[in-house]
């Protein structure tokens, strides 16, 4: 590993500063479950390390009219909180997909996201909430659709000196869930992931999202296949055409864990049974 | 570079000492601190050897940086029986022949205690589950798994 300055501010501002100060060359550190890894691996030399774990203001869990998730919140927390066990069931079970316990212990949902891995979990779900970043930087602060946050591969809309602060997520009317497809039942990382979200009215459907994790350069939402979705009642037909739009949709690619042929076939086979579980359980 | 003042708890012992930022919790506990029960496996946060319990979180201590543990409170296999004696989890790994080579065995021992102690009467699932990160290169799981719902007095 090689040397770097160590700074653990104590307050946004402070850490804002200090990350506006190395101008991209300063990492933040959170669960650090990536950071300290491509550090370890010489993957990433960062010139500075800011541990934003003191910071109050990234802290916190809560609920008022939408659920208020602070950056440092730990996938083990949301797995486990019981706010969000009961109002935003498929949150926690997403977050329960994830590692093991002692990486969700460490790992934080501004990790996850500010990552960016195309895989990681929380993504599909947030997005399928209309989640919306709360973001800190030297400009002052600035929210963007969690849609919109993603760029690339390990990239996103935060640039040098910006901070994610929290997430916020809206209630949704109706089911969701996400599904998740790997070799292992855990810790392993998503082959495909696909969270489903409907809102249903008198057997029609009135709104639907689908989004798709690991099979395009960032989380991407189906949009052609929510609209097949919309408008009429989710008969089979219907479902199966949205499915199969879905994996027409995506756009991923032959790599260690699956091939781009075999994902494109996965998005269509989870986002049916995912569609059908969301049905069965209206 | 320059050093960092650490200051936490082991084991219920206060400890302060100057440590490199570069370094990991584990690369002090067992290079600082002389606590060599906690094992370096994979070193990538994947096997689990490396589990200690920090500030009453299950954590691979291989994953953190020493500098982010000021003020922390760290248990490791070597404080998880205080009076000399095994742990039931201990005890039960040694019954039951969950106990190979013993390279996973501190990470197993401290991931067990943890798990009971959130959830006293776990099933079968909830064991594996809460082992699932902690890889037993022997696969002696069965035993292992068997030996956690022996202690919680659900043997199957």
């Amino acid at each position: 590993m090689k040397p770097f300055e160590y700074f653990a501010p104590k307050t946004l501002a402070e850490a804002i500063e200090t990350l506006a100060r190395y101008d991209g060359q300063a990492r933040v550190l959170a669960g650090g479950t990536n950071l300290v890894l491509n550090m370890k691996e010489g993957n990433d030399s960062p010139r500075a390390v800011v541990n934003v774990k003191r910071i109050p203001e990234l802290r916190g869990l809560e609920f008022n009219s939408h659920l208020t998730l602070g950056a440092l919140t730990t996938a083990e927390e949301i797995r486990c909180s019981p706010l969000i066990r009961e109002r935003f069931p498929a949150l926690a079970h997403a977050a329960s997909t994830m590692a093991s316990v002692q990486i969700r212990n460490l790992a934080t949902v501004g990790g996850n996201l500010c990552n960016a891995a195309p895989s990681a979990d929380l993504a599909p779900i947030l997005i399928a909430f209309d989640a919306v970043a709360c973001i800190a930087g030297p400009g002052g602060e600035r929210r963007v659709r969690l849609e919109a946050f993603f760029t690339g591969p390990g990239a996103t809309v935060l640039s040098a000196g910006e901070l994610l602060v929290a997430v916020e997520v809206p209630p949704w009317d109706g089911p969701v869930w996400y599904l998740k497809h790997a070799p292992r039942a855990w810790m392993d990382i998503a082959v495909v992931g696909v969270a489903c979200a409907l809102r249903m009215d008198g057997g029609v459907c009135v709104d639907a999202r689908v989004v798709l994790g690991a099979v395009a350069p960032t989380p991407l939402r189906a949009r052609r296949a929510e609209s097949e979705l919309v408008g009429g009642p989710l008969i089979s037909e219907r479902i199966d055409r949205a499915a199969k739009i879905a994996a027409e949709e995506s756009k991923p690619i032959d790599d260690v864990r699956g091939s781009a042929w075999y994902r494109r076939q996965m998005v269509e086979v989870l986002t049916r049974r995912g569609l059908m579980q969301l049905i069965t359980a209206q | 570079m320059p050093k960092l003042v650490l200051t936490l708890t082991v084991n219920g012992e206060p400890r302060e000492l100057l440590i490199d930022p570069r370094r990991t919790l584990l690369d002090v506990l067992r290079n600082q601190l002389e606590l060599r029960g906690t094992h370096r496996g994979c070193d990538t946060g994947n096997c689990g050897a490396c589990t200690v319990i920090l500030d009453g979180r299950l954590v691979t201590s291989c994953m953190v940086l020493a500098a982010d543990c000021d003020g922390a409170e760290v248990l490791t296999v070597e404080g998880i029986s205080p009076d000399g004696q095994l742990h039931p989890v201990q005890r039960a790994l040694v019954e039951q022949g969950g106990i190979q080579c013993g390279y996973c065995t501190p990470g197993m021992v401290v991931a067990s205690v943890a798990l009971l102690n959130a959830n006293p009467h776990p099933t079968e699932e909830e064991v594996r589950m809460g082992l699932a990160g902690n890889l037993c290169r022997c696969t002696g799981y069965k035993k292992i798994v068997e030996a956690v719902l022996a202690v919680a007095g659900e043997r199957n």
